[in-house]
């Protein structure tokens, strides 16, 4: 799937090679297509692993999102410059080696603004290395093509990755704790007391590692039954 | 006796799949059919039962602060800690290279099984998961550590031949349209995760 798309997007470059306006009708489909039609967790199926685990609560979900889209534009930016110095037998390592750099600079960051955050986090940081996402976008993007639509593409994906987690996280941590705590403000409280009052229950099974996988299926139910050119033969 | 509960632990309860949801993205793109999730589960016990003591012993004599006393008492003070993920993901990556150059040279039967397993692999979060969580868990010796590394590849193993296998079946059932593939296997995924959480709390 991912390739497939990688290979529309090379075309729709191609084509824009004369002289593209900045924010081009092209340009701007690199940063809506992936929010929706090709967004990497839903479509893509691309770096699942750190989307699922660090859903528990809104605030690192964001942490998380902004670390990795950091990690991200600043990836696609660097390799779409090297990228016609780059050897291809060699590739692998030099994205590894970028996106570690990149990694070690906000796990850094995290731990000396937001330990709390960082604490919760704990390996998830460094695993934005293999995420897959990232990976991907270099070798399908970033490597083939200049220097702006590589950042919109990452920001794109980015913001693709974002929504998902933060729907996810808002659906666990309203219905796993009745309420969304944020940084600074405290808890509010999303669920009203009468009803815990007159029996309702938090279900703590949201805050358990499976839910997320549920969740994350029923978003992809959802957006394919509005979309139904997405939905897989078999 | 410590070692034994370690295995058990890192197979049932910490599963990687299950409870932190490492190499999901190969989990999902090659569980399609039994056969290549059987090579795919093989290759993963293998790395990781080869990068998890490298990188146990890296991260004790090297990076670790003061783990560099042995070459001489001043450095003692030197912290490397910093350097962790960046010499991990290097470990990782040339022991697949290495890996799959000695598995063809010397036992072309299991090259055949593993071969075009292996390159996947050192991208697969559960491979540079099982070093970051060998590091964060502080295990006491290098035995525990590979043992960790063992039974995190088994748990995963078994995942992903077990998701394959219902995947298998599933073609027979109808599901409905937009959530066949994708959305069923993530919430197949969901209901065997709530299964294995049953093992909770086991001590040997």
């Amino acid at each position: 799937m991912s390739t497939e798309a990688a290979a529309v997007n090379k075309e729709v470059i191609k084509e824009a090679v004369p002289r593209e306006p900045l924010f081009g009708a092209k340009n701007k489909r690199l940063i809506t297509d992936p929010l929706n039609d090709d967004n990497p967790i839903t479509v893509q199926v691309l770096g699942i692993c750190s989307a699922l685990a660090i859903t528990v609560q809104v605030q690192q979900a964001v942490v998380m999102s902004l670390s990795v889209i950091f990690v991200m534009i600043c990836g696609n930016i660097i390799i779409s410059a090297m990228r016609n110095i780059i050897p291809s037998r060699i590739r692998i390592i030099v994205q590894l080696v970028v996106v570690a750099a990149l990694v070690i600079l906000v796990n850094e960051i995290l731990k000396a603004y937001l330990p709390d955050i960082s604490e919760k986090l704990s390996v998830f940081v460094g695993l934005i290395i293999t995420n897959c996402i990232i990976m991907g976008r270099f070798e399908a993007f970033a490597m083939g093509n200049k220097l702006w639509p590589s950042g919109l593409d990452a920001i794109g994906n980015g913001l693709g990755y974002a929504w998902i987690l933060v729907v996810v996280a808002v659906v666990r941590e309203v219905f796993g704790s009745g309420a969304i705590s944020f940084p600074g403000i405290g808890q509010i409280k999303f669920i009203p007391q009468s009803f815990f009052e007159a029996g309702y229950m938090n279900n703590n099974l949201m805050i358990l590692p499976p839910s997320a996988l549920i969740v994350v299926g029923i978003i992809i139910w959802i957006q394919r039954s509005r979309n139904p050119k997405l939905i897989e033969e078999n | 006796m410590e070692a034994v509960n370690i295995f058990v632990k890192s197979i049932f309860v910490d599963n990687m799949i299950f409870a932190y949801f490492l190499g999901m993205c190969s989990y999902l793109a090659v569980s399609k059919t039994v056969k290549t999730a059987v090579g795919l589960g093989a290759a993963v016990i293998f790395v990781l039962g080869i990068t998890v003591p490298i990188n146990y012993l890296l991260e004790n004599y090297v990076l670790k602060a003061g783990a560099l006393a042995w070459v001489d008492p001043s450095m003692a003070t030197v912290d490397l800690g910093f350097l962790s993920f960046i010499m991990f993901i290097a470990v990782i990556a040339s022991m697949v290279q290495l890996v799959e150059m000695i598995v063809e040279k010397f036992a072309p039967a299991l090259y055949g099984a593993l071969g075009i397993f292996l390159p996947l692999i050192a991208v697969n979060c559960s491979i540079l998961g099982g070093a970051l969580f060998m590091q964060e868990r502080q295990y006491p010796n290098i035995t525990d550590a590979t043992v960790f590394g063992l039974g995190s590849g088994v748990g995963w193993f078994l995942a992903i031949v077990a998701i394959a296998a219902i995947r298998e079946k599933i073609r027979y059932s109808n599901v409905p349209a937009p959530l066949r593939g994708l959305g069923i296997t993530f919430i197949i995924t969901g209901l065997m995760g709530i299964g294995f959480m049953s093992f909770m709390g086991i001590e040997l």
